[in-house]
């Protein structure tokens, strides 16, 4: 019956946002005040509509209800609850459910805090939303219902992936897909204003809070996934250009070039055309995302559930989508006309010459990515891109974006001379070549890679710290002026320290990491730089829905200070028997040490994998920079005051302005 | 308007791609063993350690060569056609027991019933590597002269057996030895 419920809910939100596509939409055009009302309502219960269904089918799965296909697809009566929440998400109808309810979620948000927006903007803007939603009910409907019934009923399910028995990546595809859909808000902004010709600062206003939380979501799905994969694969590495990772990057990247030109057409009213591709570009890029896992279309170790019938669905909404969107684009965007001339040397040349480079690196990822398909389309055999290709075209493309970090941010707004600038960060720039050259040798030897990685890091570092330096130079009290910045400024400092953390970490792991693969026989030891690694040997421990073999490694410092007890273990998931590696890691803030258990080799040996890594966690901490600082930048008091502002001149009647 | 028709322009070839690759199948990987000679083995049988089963065995017959394994998920989905196969008796079947627990195969067969005339027992995965198999079940057609002649990776369809399978076998079938 619930079952039934949930299905019946989610035909009443199709209903609801159709009714939410429609009406808002010509009510703006028209300037009908009266379907424009319908806005917030709609929006409001398609939203509870669609919670009501994701609540059905988690019910569902707490309670064990294996005569939903569904369910018994993806749970088991052994499946810890926490698994069994999670697992809803966990394959193509539930992450479907998913991704329609973050979307409502993003709606109603919308309605929710846009109160000083103007109705007819928010009724497009909500319109649009509609639109989409239309098209992925419609697809869950017709070919991802994840309430079909199951009959007979078998006992118990085939349970969930075991890879995604995980805490770290049960909450990697929510946070994903709040990023990815978050860009549904900025997209249905920008078509918003094809739409209605208006094209202000304050609609780059209204949109940038949104644009840097959807961001900021998708930072943190895109960082527990490369985290999950370093622990839980077993091979310890943290980024596999993986075309599902790759399908993530890319609207990330978008998002990233967005952001920026967001700031100058907001401040300085630039690149407003350019702003409105990029908003239809990041979530058009989104979309494809969503094609390329579901679709079947390429391979990965990602593929978790794939149906070529429900690719060409996805394609003809994609046509539809982001077609339509590029004709709008091509129809409108001649009339959009950005003011506010700047000289070569600005901070917009600056914000241009960086969304110049984000996109060419956004272009080089979709051409890896894609190029197999296309040589397969064009009937020249089965290649793979891997890791060669992207590392080689991506570093060196980051580099001058690095470099530009630190100087952009520092640049003023419409004229600055380049001698004034580089005097100013002077010192920034002899303490990163210093640092460049030096520190290498604390870890070890020296190497050019590691010295790019550390002065490119310590350049954004130290260029940030500028920033604060001219900011408060005047200023008596200097703590209480800190506190007096901008939640903008604060935002994209915090952001760009991430950036810096995140360089170095990836510089120096990939440089100084040591792997070892041993075969190693109970209590023989093994040296890696400064720790000594011995293997305990192996119990065998059971779980709730696995049996596994626990290794034991001790680590010790050379000189026999214990370290730390690392258990790495190898799990059979007992119902689809598959065998999955739990790394041992002892996390620490300048390195980690990894431990995987490989295979019994006889006589109580086996095969181990050991790590050193050090500085791998900067990555992460890094990452997390970033998005702390999208989240503070959204929070800026700016946009509650204007919103608020805005509110109280317009009253409660505002005009319906066409 | 030109520059603004640009991105449309990017998109729509995009879109034709994206559709092409929609009719192809990525785990459809040519096999570097297509029209080479397949590979020499000699295995112990699985239900009689003490005989053996080889390539050499099979010599002048079109014969199937089946990877499985009891552990393997997928296996189970294309065992009731393999059944159904092997009982329209066509062409010897022969199964690669890959990987696995003699105890654990033979309990697997006899739970599911026996399509194979034979199975070789490949504990350690060897004869598997020769034959470039990475993920089972694969499914391999070898002619009169002992050359391969078709694989399939992944769990066999009544389609694919009706389809690609069946017309090949009676076409080698027809060839001399």
């Amino acid at each position: 019956m619930i079952p039934e419920l949930g299905h019946f809910a989610l035909i009443l939100a199709l209903c609801a946002a159709i009714v939410q596509a429609i009406f808002p939409l010509v009510g703006a055009q028209r300037g009908i005040a009266s379907w424009i009302n319908v806005t917030r309502p709609a929006a409001q219960l398609q939203f509870l509509m669609l919670a009501i269904s994701y609540a059905c089918l988690t019910h569902a799965f707490i309670v064990h209800d294996f005569s939903v296909l569904y369910v018994a697809n993806t749970s088991n009566s052994q499946l810890p609850l926490l698994y069994r929440i999670s697992g809803v998400w966990g394959a193509h109808e539930g992450s479907l459910l998913l991704w329609a309810l973050i979307l409502a979620l993003w709606t109603a948000a919308v309605c929710w805090f846009s109160r000083g927006v103007p109705k007819a903007m928010v009724a497009r803007v909500i319109g649009v939303m509609g639109l989409i939603s239309i098209g992925f009910l419609l697809f869950i409907l017709l070919t991802s219902n994840p309430f079909e019934r199951l009959f007979p009923v078998p006992p118990d399910g085939r349970d969930l992936n075991p890879l995604l028995q995980d805490p770290g990546l049960a909450i990697h595809p929510p946070m994903l897909y709040l990023g990815y859909v978050g860009f549904s808000v900025a997209f249905a902004f920008a078509i918003a204003a094809l739409l209605s010709g208006k094209l202000d600062s304050a609609w780059a206003r209204w949109m940038r809070p949104w644009t840097n939380i959807a961001w900021m979501f998708l930072t943190i799905g895109i960082a527990l996934g490369s985290w999950w994969a370093y622990y839980e694969l077993g091979w310890g590495g943290w980024w596999f250009w993986d075309p599902v990772e790759n399908a993530s990057f890319m609207p990330w990247i978008v998002g990233t070039a967005l952001i920026h030109s967001l700031a100058a057409t907001e401040k300085r009213g630039a690149f407003k055309s350019w702003t409105v591709l990029l908003a239809v570009l990041a979530f058009s890029l989104s979309l494809l995302g969503t094609f390329l896992v579901r679709s079947g279309v390429l391979t990965s170790v990602h593929a978790f559930a794939t149906d070529p019938a429900r690719g060409v669905f996805i394609l003809g909404f994609l046509v539809v989508v982001i077609g339509g969107s590029l004709v709008l684009y091509a129809l409108r965007g001649p009339k959009i006309i950005s003011t506010g001339g700047y000289g070569w040397v600005s901070r917009e040349a600056g914000l241009l010459f960086n969304n110049v480079l984000l996109v060419v690196v956004c272009a080089t990822i979709l051409l890896g990515t894609l190029y197999p398909l296309a040589l397969d389309a064009l009937g020249m055999g089965k290649i793979s891109v891997g890791p060669p290709y992207f590392n080689s075209v991506f570093v060196p493309l980051t580099v001058p974006l690095a470099l530009m970090v630190g100087v952009g941010a520092l640049a003023r707004w419409k004229k600055d001379n380049l001698i004034g600038i580089l005097r100013r960060l002077g010192w920034a720039a002899g303490l990163s070549l210093l640092g460049a050259f030096t520190l290498p040798y604390a870890m070890g030897e020296f190497d050019w890679s590691a010295a790019l990685g550390i002065g490119l890091g310590l350049w954004v570092a130290l260029g940030t710290a500028q920033g604060f330096i001219e900011r408060l130079r005047h200023r008596k009290n200097k703590l209480a002026a800190l506190g007096q910045l901008p939640g903008a400024f604060w935002g994209m400092s915090v952001a760009h320290l991430g950036i810096a953390m995140f360089a170095v970490g990836v510089a120096l792991t990939s440089v100084y990491s040591v792997e070892k693969d041993l075969r190693m026989a109970p209590n023989e030891q093994y040296e890696i730089d400064e720790y000594r690694f011995t293997f305990e040997g192996v119990k065998q421990v059971m779980g709730p829905n696995y049996r596994a073999s626990r290794g034991f490694v001790r680590v010790d410092n050379l000189d026999g200070a214990p370290v730390t007890e690392l258990h790495s273990e190898k799990r059979i998931y007992l119902v689809q028997s598959n065998a999955m590696t739990e790394a041992g890691i002892d996390a620490g803030f300048t390195r980690d040490l990894y431990v995987a258990l490989g295979e019994p080799l006889g006589g109580g040996s086996w095969s181990l994998r050991l790590y050193h890594k050090p500085f791998v966690r900067w990555i992460w901490y890094g990452s997390a920079l970033m998005a702390l600082g999208g989240l503070i930048a959204a929070s800026d008091r700016r946009y509650r005051q204007f919103a608020r502002r805005a509110a109280r001149e317009r009253g409660d009647h505002a005009a319906v302005t066409a | 308007m030109g520059r603004f028709l640009l991105p449309l322009a990017g998109f729509a070839l995009l879109a034709v791609l994206l559709g092409i690759g929609l009719t192809l199948d990525p785990r459809e990987v040519p096999s570097p063993l297509i029209d080479k000679p397949a590979p020499d083995f000699t295995l112990p049988q699985l239900h009689d350690a003490e005989q053996t089963i080889g390539t050499a065995d099979m010599r002048g017959e079109v014969w199937l060569l089946n990877v499985w394994a009891s552990w393997c998920v997928a296996c189970r989905q294309e065992h009731p056609y393999l059944v159904e196969l092997g009982k329209r008796d066509l062409l010897p079947m022969v199964g690669l027991n890959y990987k696995d627990k003699r105890n654990d195969a033979l309990g697997w067969l006899r739970n599911f019933e026996n399509p194979y005339n034979v199975s070789a027992s490949d504990l350690d995965g060897r004869v598997g590597i020769d034959w470039g198999v990475y993920g089972v079940p694969e499914t391999f057609i070898i002619d009169k002269r002992g050359t391969i002649r078709m694989k399939h990776i992944g769990p066999l369809t009544p389609k694919v057996i009706e389809q690609e399978l069946l017309p090949l076998v009676e076409q080698l079938q027809g060839e001399a030895a």
